[in-house]
């Protein structure tokens, strides 16, 4: 008995020994964006190794501000994933409870294309929606260029069907026989009852927009009317810029998904597994 | 279920709209286009200017090569990384379980601009990475200036971002084998690095290829990090991936012809290596 429990101590400490240093490296990154985005200019490029944050994040902040308008990017960017992902929850979950409650014909054909196109990778479209959208439509610099084309993404349908499918139909046939309608079953029994999947599913819709830096990249190239990701990009290489400031923009950028994280970690990773089993 | 034929295209039809115009036509038009001479004021029919000149471009080579090179030590390297992660996160002995799982996982929500200059500032010539190296009695390494150094920073890079992305996966994949399996194995006397070769490795097989694939999707699809950590790419094209040519191709020339080739070239990669993946997987069985 006491050498099982001497085994399972030193199995114990050798466990932490070998995740403790890892789990260090893997957060020494996100600690110095910390650090830097407090530190003047000569801190960040001094002889010294400074591991300990100082206290010019608004220095910084303001240098930043002045070499791209970060607040508005900002602004554009909340509004934009904000919209994306009501719209997208809005259009995904109506998709998956048609295609979970419903037979009609053609609904083996839609899910057969969606399932068949799923894991092609973005660029294959990237060019047709620029010219469509920039050339086509007229639309680039826009809101709508930055919310709507990305709305074809189909993972919300496919959660939204499975969850759908899983619930007890007895109960909207019992609604049916009552007389309500199809709508009302959907939009006050259906979707109170996947509460969860939508939480999670909206967490990974917003993350996805928040962090979306290709189409934006190219679609709204406009400083005015560039996201927060774009903008701060458009300043990595430019030899004039403060690192202060890029760290403080990649600070803001970021620390607000770490603190939701945290705050609903059990949604994100319902919403990173289900997306992998896409 | 009843039919309720008209219902059921009033939910769907919203939804499908978005799909046929920003997915399926754009899948089915950049097909066309990738026959086509953009070049010219008229776009015109002519392969040779696109999926000809794909054949012989060295550019297009070199962007193929980084990029089946980074797949080919990455993905391996990170899969290992996130398999013995998820494990031994998933472990019942494990203490301040929340603080490691925080450590491994938040790269997930941490997006590809703020990192990647926060990786680029670390690899500085005179960054802090460096100034640690001489710190340690070693020297320093120009590692966004030497090729194969820039080579290991987008490496590095990656791994970081996307190790716990599928530890996450894993860790869903230990969660569903049953407990009384390996107790089982306890009771026989079985070690518990032998149960990990024996019993975990095979059950989680399917799951592992799933991260394989997805991993190798993304892959093909690198585009971030050469563009923002390494400079466009840099030094001269050492890092330059077959996203970041198809971004020069397409929206720096704007030759949406050749572009549209490189980006069906990408997918069929993209396909041909995950059903090579899906196939070796049911090969061993």
């Amino acid at each position: 008995m006491r050498s099982k429990s001497s085994a399972e101590r030193r199995r114990g400490i050798a466990l932490h020994a070998a995740l403790f240093p890892l789990a260090l490296i893997w957060l020494f990154p996100l600690w110095m964006m910390f650090v830097f985005s407090t530190l003047p200019e000569n801190g960040i490029f001094s002889r010294d190794i400074i591991l300990t944050p100082s206290d010019q994040f608004v220095e910084n902040f303001n240098l930043l501000e002045s070499d791209t308008g970060f607040i508005r990017a900002t602004t554009i960017s909340i509004l934009v994933a904000a919209a994306y992902t009501v719209l997208s929850v809005a259009l995904t979950s109506m998709a998956g409870w048609s295609l979970a409650c419903y037979r009609f014909a053609g609904k083996g054909v839609v899910l057969a294309t969606i399932l068949g196109t799923l894991t092609l990778p973005y660029f294959v479209v990237v060019i047709p929606q620029f010219i469509m959208v920039a050339r086509d439509f007229g639309l680039h610099n826009t809101l709508f260029a930055l919310i709507v084309p990305p709305l074809f993404n189909s993972l919300g349908v496919l959660f939204m069907r499975q969850t759908f499918s899983m619930m007890p139909h007895e109960l909207f046939d019992a609604a049916r026989v009552e007389g309500v309608k199809e709508w009302r079953i959907f939009l006050f029994i259906g979707l109170p009852l996947a509460r969860p999947a939508v939480a999670a599913l909206s967490i990974i819709l917003f993350l996805h927009s928040w962090n979306n830096y290709l189409w934006p990249l190219l679609i709204n190239s406009k400083p005015a009317m560039m996201t927060a990701p774009v903008a701060l990009g458009s300043l990595i290489g430019l030899t004039k810029v403060s690192w202060g400031g890029i760290m403080t923009g990649a600070v803001m950028l970021t620390a607000p998904m770490l603190v939701l994280f945290v705050a609903l970690q059990r949604h994100f990773v319902a919403g990173i597994s289900a997306g992998a089993v896409k | 279920m009843r039919l309720r034929t008209r219902t059921a295209y009033a939910f769907l039809t919203p939804y499908l709209l978005v799909f046929l115009t920003f997915w399926i036509w754009p899948i089915a038009n950049s097909f066309w286009l990738s026959f086509l001479n953009t070049r010219s004021a008229n776009w015109t029919f002519n392969p040779r200017m696109t999926w000809g000149r794909l054949l012989v471009d060295p550019a297009f080579a070199n962007a193929l090569w980084n990029t089946l090179l980074i797949l080919v030590i990455q993905v391996p390297v990170m899969i290992a990384l996130a398999t013995v992660l998820a494990v031994l996160l998933n472990s019942p002995i494990l203490k301040a379980r929340g603080l490691f799982r925080f450590a491994f996982f938040a790269p997930v929500v941490v997006g590809e601009v703020a990192y990647a200059a926060m990786f680029r500032l670390l690899f500085n010539e005179f960054g802090i990475i460096n100034k640690m190296l001489v710190a340690a009695g070693l020297t320093s390494i120009p590692w966004l200036s030497d090729p194969n150094a820039a080579m290991a920073v987008i490496i590095i890079a990656l791994t970081w971002r996307w190790a716990g992305y599928n530890a996450i996966i894993i860790l869903a994949g230990l969660q569903s084998i049953p407990e009384d399996v390996y107790e089982a194995a306890t009771l026989d006397g079985v070690s518990k690095v032998r149960q990990f070769f024996y019993i975990t490795l095979p059950l989680l097989k399917p799951v592992i290829i799933l991260c394989v694939v997805i991993s190798v999707i993304g892959t093909m699809q690198l585009f971030s990090e050469p563009f923002l950590i390494t400079n466009r790419g840099g030094p001269g094209q050492a890092t330059e991936t077959l996203g970041l040519f198809l971004y020069r191709q397409g929206f720096g020339a704007f030759n949406f012809g050749y572009a549209s080739a490189v980006a069906y070239t990408i997918t069929a990669l993209a396909i041909a290596i995950s059903l090579l993946n899906l196939w070796l997987g049911k090969e061993r069985e």
